[in-house]
């Protein structure tokens, strides 16, 4: 172990821990704001929050983008809402209860100090973006609706019809086009961040390329901060948009970043089955479908009749049957784990046996087809767009797909990661969800990293750096990296092999998904981690990217993509293989009740996994530094959905 | 069950900004339940074999809200189905044997970067000239203190689903950016949070946006090829918004003359 981790988790109560370390927390000067630059590395809520905020204060920021608008990164595409301990509803919620479910939800492995931070935190965010003109919904007092949602027995979820992602993403993309204008944020549309530069033990900069015209770029920081998203994409399909990916976090992590518990990936049970071999990407149907639908599959195996010729006696509505007191509203992933299982026994339905049904037969003929209609409407009309059948009078067909990924770059409470400098910020990082995300979380943690807490924790860290200009970027820890990210570009062009990068990309995605997915054992695991190297090898032995490097090339910005994914993916089975208990969205088949639920080990396993790069042999260099989780407010449970 | 779709395509190909594009013609076989998008993925690995370069296009989450995707399908924008992106767009929509013209979005205020790839940098410059609401981070009252009418928050809400794809300029006779730029000025417009900077808003986008585009002549083409159904009353608002801008605007500089 060469690295220390260190949480900095401040002292005190836990009610007073976040207020007593900004007091603690050493400022900057509004006069001398000016005289930091920082770098901010993609504009989702997380990127787009903390850009503007930071040049609201008066930092000369630099935000990085490689799509053409800010207002496209993936936090478009959240559907459901934002969670907020509000209590508008006067139904006992709490920023206490907030941070019990979270830590709850997560099956008791993320810091409880960073969470009840969170849960402070939403009561701003609410706030803040009401203020900015979110249209969120409205009741006809004009004050804020809410809904529950993902079976949390309170209210506490804001929403803007069906696009509550897009309509916070613009909140945040609008206070950054402000800054844009005003000109304290300068953007770097299409343009890809490609290496961390480090100096002497801390961030100073990033190397990017431009998507246009093909040019390798160093800029220098005073700090770093990543914003980038998650990992889902190593599955290759995933609701995650085609572009998602891990290059920065990666890059970072080689830079000596510790990656924490890569391991922990969200499967979201409401997803379209994928229709063919062409199939690009996975499309997410909302989770309050639950509410309504009754999820179930053919008795008998490999059954081709139509959902409306199969008799009642031979249906099995098996959540209701497994689990009568929650039924069809079980958890994210114990729903996923029970559709894989009827699926793996060849009860599957659809013309691939890939899905299970989702019928709302039942609730149209209680409720009446005007009520399903204004509920779920524009979700059974996005249904009836990609698959052609009519959810009114056919069940729905769907399977559980990759949709968040808890784990990311390891970070204290400052989300700064083991690079000084350098921090991660929003679903790049994994500090808040533990081994599983509530339902309305994710815009939360991102907001409130981006708007609340990176912008005041960074000052902290650029306080001690007052007085000394950037690094200039003829240093030589910048030449060094132009150089190695060039030599990376050259060696992808020049292999001229016979397969695309997509071929590969789909390749890893298969093994991934097989042996690291919904449910994992260590025979599998093993497997996956004599093949993925393999395909590994192959991809730089033979694949081949066409065109050139020097202008517009989207087969080249993928291809480095996925050689991080390559690499990416055998951290993760390692830290699937080396976690021998169930937690959360990790179900070790080893490590199961009687009744085949997720047992926790928190004898052996109550502690962060910070993997630490050690070299190109992964699973042999990789080391594992172990933090701690200590519980003080929280009582570990098993949880029971019986 | 799918069936397998047998297609001609003619396909706008060029290499960058400053050289001359044609179309090229390319045949596919695609399985009807595949989205347009995964039909040029197919054209594209076609290509791959053949050793010839792949087509460039934007696209990203491929589930009609990034709004990344468009392209100009048989002449219309985002093409035959009303109410979706290219990237919802499936191929049931198309017969066996047919011929499809893509090209890109044709218009003066988006220049071509290449193939079917073009330049929307300036909805942005549009958005920075005023669409959005001053309020520093942390400086908002708590949420429920400024109440907002249900039909005002629901109208800024169908105003505010604009995903910026640029299809209302691409099916304008003019590319005029009217529908854009209203809608987005009009999910502020209407809300209470948004009345301080109203006038300053609605002259700096109108005036911002005819820097980059055409005129509005009231063809009503963009609310057909817009892939969220925004309506053009938006743009009567928004008209409406402009004109008394310039009186209120006015009289504002007076007063600081004199004042």
């Amino acid at each position: 172990m060469t690295l220390t981790l260190d949480s900095h988790i401040p002292d005190g109560p836990l009610e007073d821990k976040w207020d007593n370390y900004k007091f603690d927390l050493k400022l900057v000067a509004p006069n001398n704001r000016r005289k930091f630059e920082v770098i901010v590395v993609g504009t989702g809520l997380a990127g787009a929050a903390a850009a503007a905020t930071l040049g609201e204060m008066g930092y000369n920021v630099k935000v990085f983008t490689y799509h053409d608008s800010p207002r496209r990164a993936h936090s478009i595409a959240a559907q459901g809402g934002i969670n907020s301990a509000k209590n508008y509803r006067n139904d006992g919620d709490s920023v206490f209860r907030l941070f019990y479910d979270t830590i709850k939800g997560g099956d008791y492995r993320s810091r409880e100090a960073n969470v009840y931070r969170l849960a402070q935190v939403s009561l701003n965010i609410i706030d803040q973006c009401a203020a900015q003109g979110v249209p969120f919904a409205r009741e006809y007092g004009g004050l804020l609706d809410n809904r529950s949602f993902g079976g949390a027995q309170v209210a506490r979820t804001f929403y803007a019809r069906g696009q509550t992602g897009q309509q916070l993403l613009l909140g945040a993309y609008q206070a950054l086009a402000r800054q844009i204008h005003l000109g304290t944020v300068t953007l770097h549309n299409r343009t890809e961040m490609l290496d961390v530069v480090v100096k002497d033990g801390r961030a100073v900069g990033i190397t990017t390329r431009d998507l246009l015209t093909g040019e390798l770029e160093a800029h220098s920081g005073h700090a770093v901060m990543l914003c980038t998203g998650g990992y889902g994409n190593v599955y290759y399909l995933s609701t995650n948009a085609m572009a998602c990916n891990a290059t920065a976090i990666w890059r970072a992590h080689r830079k000596g970043a510790a990656f924490a518990n890569p391991c922990y990936t969200q499967i979201h049970p409401t997803c379209i089955p994928p229709a063919d071999e062409t199939q690009s990407k996975l499309t997410l149907m909302s989770e309050s479908l639950r509410n309504d639908g009754r999820i179930w599959v053919p008795t008998g195996h490999e059954d081709e009749r139509r959902a409306v010729d199969i008799p009642e006696d031979e249906r099995d509505y098996y959540l209701e049957r497994k689990y009568p007191s929650f039924g069809n509203l079980v958890p994210r992933d114990v729903a996923s784990r029970n559709a894989k299982t009827v699926v793996d026994e060849g009860r599957g339905v659809g013309p691939l046996h890939n899905g299970v049904f989702l019928d709302f037969a039942d609730a149209i003929q209680r409720h009446g087809r005007d009520t399903i209609e204004e509920r779920y409407g524009n979700l059974f009309d996005m249904y009836e767009r990609i698959t052609g059948e009519n959810p009114y009078q056919t069940p729905m067909r769907i399977y559980p797909a990759t949709h968040y990924t808890m784990g990311g770059l390891w970070v204290d409470y400052n989300l700064q990661t083991s690079i000084p400098g350098l921090f991660a910020l929003g679903e790049c990082n994994f500090s808040d969800h533990g081994a599983n995300r509530l339902g309305a979380s994710a815009l939360m943690q991102g907001l409130s990293d981006g708007y609340f807490v990176g912008p005041s924790t960074v000052a902290g860290y650029l306080a001690n750096w007052l007085g000394t200009d950037a690094v200039p970027t003829d240093d030589k820890a910048f030449t060094e990296s132009l150089d190695q990210t060039g030599g990376r570009v050259d060696q992808l062009m020049s292999v001229n092999g016979t397969s695309s990068v997509d071929h590969y990309h789909r390749e890893l995605g298969k093994i991934v998904w097989d042996y690291c997915g919904m449910s994992r054992n260590a025979a599998g695991l093993q497997k996956a981690l004599t093949e993925i190297p393999a395909l590994r090898e192959q991809f730089w032995a033979d694949v081949r990217v066409p065109g050139r490097a020097d202008g517009v090339n989207q087969s080249l910005e993928n291809a480095l993509r996925v050689a991080d994914f390559m690499e990416l993916a055998e951290l993760k089975v390692r830290d699937a293989l080396h976690r021998e208990e169930s937690c959360g969205g990790h179900f070790r088949e080893e490590s199961q009740t009687e009744e085949g639920e997720a047992k926790r080990d928190d004898e052996n396993f109550s502690y962060v996994a910070a993997w630490e790069w050690g070299g190109e042999d992964i699973q042999r260099d990789a080391v594992l530094n172990k933090e701690p989780l200590e519980f003080e407010r929280v009582e570990l449970t098993q949880r029971s959905y019986k | 069950m799918s069936k397998v779709l047998e297609l001609t395509l003619e396909v706008w190909r060029q290499d960058g900004p400053g050289t001359k594009g044609a179309f090229e013609t390319y045949t596919v076989e695609i399985p009807d339940d595949a989205s347009f998008l995964e039909m040029l993925d197919k054209v594209n690995e076609n290509l791959f074999q053949a050793g010839q370069e792949p087509i460039t296009f934007d696209h990203d989450c491929r589930e009609g809200i990034c709004g990344s995707c468009g392209v100009m399908i048989d002449g219309q924008a985002h093409g035959p189905q009303k109410g979706t992106a290219t990237c919802q767009l499936h191929m049931r929509q198309f017969s066996d044997g047919q011929t499809i013209r893509v090209e890109p979005w044709r218009a003066a205020g988006f220049p071509i970067i290449k193939d079917l790839m073009v330049n929307r940098a300036a909805f942005d410059r549009i958005v920075e000239s005023g669409g959005y609401i001053t309020v520093t981070t942390g400086a908002a009252p708590d949420a429920n203190e400024i109440p907002v009418p249900k039909d005002a928050a629901d109208s800024a809400m169908d105003a505010a689903a604009c995903i910026g794809c640029g299809a209302c300029v691409a099916a304008c006779p003019n590319s005029a950016a009217n529908l854009f730029t209203a809608a987005k000025m009009q999910h502020l417009n209407q809300l209470p949070q948004g009345q301080a900077e109203r006038w300053r808003r609605s002259e700096s986008m109108v005036e911002t946006m005819e820097e980059f585009f055409g005129s509005c002549t009231n063809h009503g083409e963009c609310q057909e090829a817009c892939p969220k159904e925004i309506t053009i009353d938006f743009i009567a608002m928004m008209n409406r918004d402009y004109l008394r801008s310039k009186l209120v605007n006015r009289r504002r500089l007076g007063e600081r003359k004199i004042g």
